[in-house]
């Protein structure tokens, strides 16, 4: 028993994200049934699947936003299974949504601001940022990598869709994360701007690892080393970009409409 | 700068980043009018008699500094609480309690510098464990907990004697009078009203700007997205019920001296309704707005009296004409008067333009 729970514990320090049979239900609908994934640190890697393959869901487990219904997680070797969302935040998990989530209201700077106060100290601080704070700073150098600065000021409301997109990225890049989940993060985007953000998503540090659901293959499999497909909930396949993209039941899945 | 021209923003980076202050200033302190109300205020004891005095001018700044409690939740917060004049109605009975009333078998006659922190104190854990039902809610929910808690409130004055003294309440209250000042006489009443609304208001002006601040307009804004950049939700908005219960508590200290006597009808059904509608009125957008819809529902209140007799109306009707004036507020500004004036101003500042000549208002 010792052994194998040490066994476990040690696979589980070297693994970015750990999850083992996390099953989640929707009333008697399952929205995932028995994932199992581990992901090294600094690891990037695709999830792919047709619309309701249970991408997102997973996402949502992982986060905490839908606590799983069974199953562990474990990020870094800590079991968050039972953690508030932000709990996992503030040990290094970002994600990003497929539909915005920002905060129409407040101007792009303050909406990286927030994010960057997020996952410090002083959240509940009454004191307004001086001149030389350096959360402001760190929004600054954030909002200029996805380069927003010239729109900073505006509200998020009137921002383009493909501006939204990009501040999406940078809420979620905010603080020192290890571990990003991002969720269709070219949905909508101009040829332009994804190439943009290929460029966004290959020049992040080495140590950030990542899981990106995305549609265009395009965009997918130039960014990551390692693909997982899955169908109905379950993990369908896992392996190496290019041996996903051969795989003739993928190819299967995906230009046939799937098999029933 | 429109939104079309903006794709182009993403090909060519700025060179650098203009550094730009943080902080920012004061609000409307390039405002002409601002500094016109702040100095009529401010000298308001020559112009106005006693009676406008306390009447008008310090009902209608401490009403607003209840209905600016509401505003920080609902503005702010995203959380529209029915309960925050029970709350000022709790601290002001907890005032008569601590402190030195008429009525000696209830009251314990703590000096007034020992009664009214103790009075805010007990006031902020009341506000606060509300706020920590309400906030397991949202929306509609949340209004109906917190009239719930008000309404009990209300029936737990009139049917307690021990404490609230039932029905009749606490009367003869006593006021604070040190350095040879009586501190409720007209003018320094004023004063103390002003200073303490005046601090409410800059108080929650300063906030709004502040992390803490940011932070509640962004779970008003998207609680989900909060959580998930590393914020407690819940935690944030139970605190904002603490700070607003705090400027509630601070206008019930004030309420109870203005009076001298504190009873449920201060703090019924109607009157918590009625801050509602002063929040609205105003408007719940900027921290002005509040004391804007105090000051028309109190000259409402004072005069539509006399109006409706006039023209031959019953007296007891200016609520209908408060009503009427709630519902034409909502149906064409949602953002209260402060969103009339604001258009208005917006469309003289056009005119004037257009014009190319100075400015169309005073």
């Amino acid at each position: 028993m010792d052994s194998v729970a040490q066994r476990l514990s040690a696979v589980g320090a070297g693994a970015a994200l750990e999850l083992r049979g996390v099953t989640r239900l929707f009333g008697a609908l399952a929205a995932l049934t028995d994932v199992t994934i581990t992901v090294r640190p600094g690891e990037r890697r695709a999830v792919l699947g047709s619309n309701g393959a249970g991408k997102t869901t997973l996402f949502n487990c992982i986060t905490g936003d839908f606590p799983p219904t069974s199953g562990t997680i474990r990020f870094f070797g800590e079991d968050v299974t039972h953690f508030p969302p932000y709990e996992r935040i503030r040990r290094g998990l970002r994600r990003t949504y497929q539909i915005s989530a920002l905060f129409p209201g407040l101007t792009v700077q303050d909406n990286v601001y927030l994010a960057c106060r997020g996952v410090s100290r002083g959240r509940f601080s009454f004191l307004r940022p001086g001149p030389n704070d350096a959360l402001m700073h760190a929004a600054d150098n954030l909002v200029q990598a996805v380069h927003l600065t010239a729109v900073k000021d505006q509200r998020v409301a009137e921002l383009a869709h493909g501006q939204q997109r990009q501040l999406e990225i940078a809420l979620a890049l905010a603080g020192a994360p290890r571990f990003v989940l991002f969720d269709e993060p070219a949905a909508g985007l101009s040829p332009t701007e994804r190439a943009e953000l290929i460029e966004i998503l290959t020049s992040l540090p080495a140590h950030i690892g990542y899981i990106i659901i995305e549609h265009d293959m395009d965009v997918a499999l130039r960014v990551v080393e390692s693909v997982t497909m899955m169908h109905n909930g379950r993990i369908f396949k896992e392996g190496l970009p290019e041996e996903i993209q051969s795989d003739p039941e993928v190819q299967e899945l995906y230009l046939g409409g799937g098999h029933e | 700068m429109s939104v079309t021209h903006d794709v182009s923003v993403q090909v060519h980076r700025p060179a650098s980043t203009v550094e730009r202050p943080a902080a920012r200033g004061w609000p409307d302190i390039n405002n002409p009018a601002a500094w016109i109300v702040a100095a009529i205020l401010l000298i308001m004891p020559l112009i106005a008699n006693g009676f406008f005095l306390i009447e008008i001018f310090a009902t209608t700044l401490i009403l607003g500094t209840v209905a600016l409690s509401l505003m920080f939740l609902a503005g702010y917060g995203g959380m529209v609480s029915l309960m925050q004049l029970s709350i000022a109605g709790f601290c002001a009975y907890m005032v008569a309690v601590f402190g030195v009333s008429g009525n000696a078998n209830i009251s314990l006659g703590w000096p007034w510098w020992l009664a009214v922190p103790m009075a805010l104190t007990l006031a902020v854990m009341f506000g606060t464990l509300g706020g920590a039902l309400a906030v397991r809610t949202e929306g509609i929910y949340t209004i109906m907990i917190t009239l719930a808690i008000g309404a009990a409130f209300y029936y737990f004055t009139n049917q307690n004697w021990a404490i609230f003294n039932g029905h009749t309440g606490i009367n003869n209250v006593s006021t604070p009078r040190f350095w040879g000042v009586d501190w409720r006489a007209d003018i320094p009443f004023y004063y103390v009203v002003l200073a303490t609304a005046g601090l409410c208001y800059f108080a929650v002006d300063y906030i709004s700007r502040a992390p803490f601040g940011l932070a509640l307009q962004g779970v008003r804004d998207n609680p989900r997205r909060m959580s998930a950049l590393g914020f407690n939700v819940n935690a944030h908005r139970v605190a904002a019920y603490a700070v607003a219960s705090f400027i509630a508590g601070l206008a019930g200290v004030l309420q109870v001296w203005n009076y001298r006597q504190i009873s449920p009808g201060s703090v019924s059904v109607g009157a918590c309704i009625d801050i509602l509608i002063i929040a609205v009125v105003g408007g719940i957008t900027r921290p002005v707005g509040p004391y804007i819809g105090a000051l028309v529902f109190v000259l409402l209140r004072t005069f539509a009296l006399d109006f409706l007799v006039k023209i031959g109306l019953d007296g007891n009707r200016f609520r209908l004409l408060i009503g009427l004036g709630f519902l034409a507020i909502v149906f064409w500004s949602s953002d209260g008067v402060i969103g009339l004036w604001q258009r208005w101003r917006q469309s003289q500042l056009g005119e004037a333009n257009r014009q190319g000549g100075g400015r169309g208002h005073g």
